[in-house]
């Protein structure tokens, strides 16, 4: 099969890196075409929404480049699949990933079903990671080369199927060569800001965002000792490890800053902590579920390997002990590792490829479970 | 990717090679302002005077009658909004359809927002009314009663005429307006046995330009400009004339008009054929409105079990224009009000219809051509 007669149809938001992909592809003479998602309605009164602005971008990206391009409206998948989870897991006072699944559900699942009823060989993406083929076929993701960029921890839930079907053009760049590429070829989008943040709050503040969809329910800070320290304005708007947001200084057993050492649901209560090393910010081990991987081999009982529990953060080295029944497993640190949030993503990686990843749901300090949710 | 098949004519229309040679004539040399006086004014205001009973003799109108405007949306606003405005001592009450192009249901939802009361009537399964639907709604204080004349996305045809001759019959006042921007080019319409008082029409739906277009307004009417400014149209659209698009609108009617009866045959003959071709494939179908009381060139057909926008993808990857309904602005496909209209709001016919639109230059390999890319598509659509 030759490039002119594959077709790959390209997740276009509206950003550079987006943009640059569609260019990259259609260069190297696929059968590109340009699908915008929209997964979230956030018209306003006058009835402009901010998804108006990045279509406006596919449209002249798309154009200059000269590839077809639509808009396909997944708000309801994105509701019933990610942002209904997304409030299901704040309820439970855990801090959820909405990326990585909307990238599970959405942009490998719903999008790439759409894309295949269109003749699609491929989708691809603006993602930074790269995809290493076997001779036979099979499909490794690997990081990608722009350290600062890599985007991995958010695709660690793509099955070897999906990867299967999947271009990512820019995992060999760096950021500033995309942006350099988008320049050169004078693409609307070049000097466009990254997103930041999530999705659909976008700009919101997110307390604020999140206070009209669920009940804030105010209670007490203590620390572990059960003193009294203010009031929290809701479990929901806090994260294990955070500082910001406290609005108590110094005082306790020594000035140094407070921070959010646990959570008690039933009471209510927000627990607080003085110091960044606080130990009980530290556990050596966790408990995590829904585990999926990107390689179709079976994987030992137990294994080393490294990981990553947070985006962006060093690699970690971690004994994994796996229950492939139930998708669980439980992951040792070789170090013990601070703030491990339940809710986010523990992602495993052999060197370069990422194996896949679980959802954290408890951490542990030796034989003690830390009051994390 | 240039399409290579146009088959959205109800959309807009390619513009007739003569009509493009008169303009560009007439852009190169009549740019004079219509509202001078010395020689290049003059020869512009002979060629928007000379328009203009084209235009008024196409509907059996007086010139006088004419107001030139920048097309059909123009036209049914002020229509609408001035003759609510004009006669609201004596009123407050419109009588309309719920399957009216955007521009003139925002604006009658516009003046329902602002005092008036709207009497919004349901059109039945074929997509029309009935004259007796209309009459059982007029009250003593019904001012305006505004009719489609042929809808733009079923085609589905209203008694204009019978209408028309009801409400002249009243011992009151009631404003006539017909929007009749999809009906103009293939129907014969006369406003004076349709005792018609207020008519849209449209030259980009007749392979003239886009941005032009009249009102026709009968004479004892005198609505005020919409527009305000300059004292062109006899004070009742203000704007410097479009003179280029006028001559090229002009010769589009003249070319319409000299073929109207056969071009309506010809896209009546394509249409059916389409049907038939489609009953060949075995797909599952049914059409949308009526096929006998409904604008030649518009077929509105429910390909069912299929996503309609998955199909005009695929049509379009393979080059052939047809459409599905109108975007929104971050270009998602909104459910059509005429087709809520139809069947309700959850019927799967919304998202499930597809609208082929004939015009200039189609002919019956066409329809061979996009039959057999729908079966192909359809085909490939159960597959995945």
């Amino acid at each position: 099969m030759t490039n002119s007669n594959t077709r790959v149809v390209v997740g276009m938001s509206g950003g550079v890196d987006s943009s640059v992909t569609a260019l990259l592809l259609k260069q190297q003479g696929y059968d590109v075409v340009g699908v915008f998602m929209k997964n979230w309605d956030d018209t306003d009164e006058n009835g402009v929404c901010t998804a108006t602005e990045d279509y406006k971008d596919v449209a002249l990206v798309a154009n200059k480049i000269g590839i077809p391009y639509y808009s396909i409206n997944f708000e309801k998948e994105y509701w019933d699949k990610v942002f209904s989870y997304f409030l299901e897991e704040y309820k439970k006072g855990r801090t959820p990933n909405p990326d990585v699944m909307c990238n599970k559900e959405i942009k490998f699942k719903a999008f790439l079903d759409y894309a295949l009823s269109l003749g699609a060989d491929y989708v691809a993406t603006g993602h930074y990671a790269r995809i290493r083929r076997d001779e036979d076929g099979t499909a490794h993701m690997l990081k990608g080369l722009d350290n600062n960029k890599d985007q991995t921890y958010f695709l660690n839930q793509l099955s070897q199927e999906q990867l299967s079907k999947v271009l990512f053009p820019l995992g060999e760049m760096e950021k500033k060569e995309v942006r350099a590429i988008a320049e050169e070829h004078d693409l609307a989008t070049a000097g466009k800001k990254d997103s930041t943040g999530i999705c659909f709050i976008g700009e919101r503040d997110f307390k604020d965002f999140l206070m009209d969809y669920l009940p804030a329910q105010p209670g007490n800070m203590v620390t572990e000792e059960g003193e009294a320290m203010g009031k929290h304005d809701g479990l929901m708007y806090y994260t294990i490890g955070q500082r910001k947001g406290l609005g108590i200084g110094g005082n306790g057993t020594s000035n140094e800053p407070w921070f959010v050492i646990g959570k008690n649901l039933a009471e209510n209560e927000l627990i607080v902590g003085q110091g960044f090393t606080h130990e009980h910010l530290y556990a050596t081990h966790l408990t995590a579920s829904q585990f999926s991987f990107t390689v179709d081999r079976e994987l030992p009982e137990t294994f080393k390997c490294t990981a990553k529990f947070r985006y962006r953060q060093r690699d970690v080295g971690v004994t994994v002990h796996l229950n492939n029944e139930e998708k669980t497993a439980t992951v040792e640190f070789d170090e013990p590792a601070r703030a491990i949030t339940p809710g986010q993503a523990i992602v495993l990686y052999d060197g370069d490829e990422c194996l896949g990843g679980g959802t954290i749901d408890k951490a542990f300090k030796e034989s003690d479970s830390l009051q994390y949710v | 990717m240039k399409n290579q098949l146009y088959l959205d004519h109800a959309a807009t229309t390619p513009m007739h090679p003569e009509v493009v040679e008169v303009m560009v004539s007439a852009l190169t040399s009549h740019y004079g302002n219509a509202s001078s006086t010395h020689q290049l004014g003059r020869e512009s205001k002979g060629l928007l005077e000379e328009a203009r009973v084209v235009f008024a003799k196409s509907i059996h109108a007086k010139p006088e009658e004419i107001i030139i405007t920048s097309g059909g949306t123009e036209s049914d606003n002020m229509a609408i909004v001035k003759t609510a405005e004009k006669m609201k001592a004596k009123g407050r009450h419109i009588i309309t359809t719920n399957i009216e192009h955007p521009a003139v249901k925002n604006p009658i939802q516009y003046l329902e927002k602002n005092g008036y009361e709207v009497t919004w009537l349901p059109v039945n399964k074929q997509g029309t009314i009935t004259v007796d639907q209309v009459m059982n709604s007029v009250r003593e204080d019904t001012i305006l009663v505004s009719i489609i004349y042929g809808n733009n996305e079923i085609g589905s045809l209203m008694p204009i005429g019978t209408i028309g001759k009801s409400l002249n019959e009243l011992d009151h006042e009631v404003v006539f307006h017909t929007d009749a921007v999809q009906a103009y080019g293939t129907e014969h319409i006369n406003v004076d046995d349709q005792y018609i008082d207020l008519l849209s029409v449209s030259a980009h739906k007749i392979n003239g330009p886009k941005g032009i277009g009249f009102l026709y307004m009968k004479d004892n009417l005198n609505l005020p400009s919409l527009m305000m400014g300059g004292e062109q149209e006899k004070k009742r659209r203000a704007g410097t004339e479009n003179i280029p698009a006028i001559v090229g609108f002009k010769r589009a009617v003249e070319l319409r008009q000299s073929s109207k009866a056969d071009l309506s045959n010809k896209y009546e003959g394509l249409k059916l054929e389409t049907i038939e071709r489609l009953k060949e494939t075995g797909i599952a179908h049914a059409v949308n409105g009526s096929l006998t009381n409904s604008l030649p060139h518009i077929l509105s057909v429910h390909i069912q079990g299929v996503s309609a926008e998955k199909l005009l993808i695929h049509l379009d990857l393979a080059g052939i224009a047809v459409s599905i309904g109108s975007a929104c602005s971050a270009g998602n496909i909104e459910p059509s009000h005429v087709l809520s209209a139809l069947y309700g709001e959850d019927h799967p016919a919304i998202a499930e219809t597809i609208r082929i639109s004939f015009g200039y230059g189609s002919e019956s390999n066409d329809v061979l051509k996009v039959v057999k890319v729908i079966e192909k598509a359809v085909a490939f659509l159960k597959k995945t």
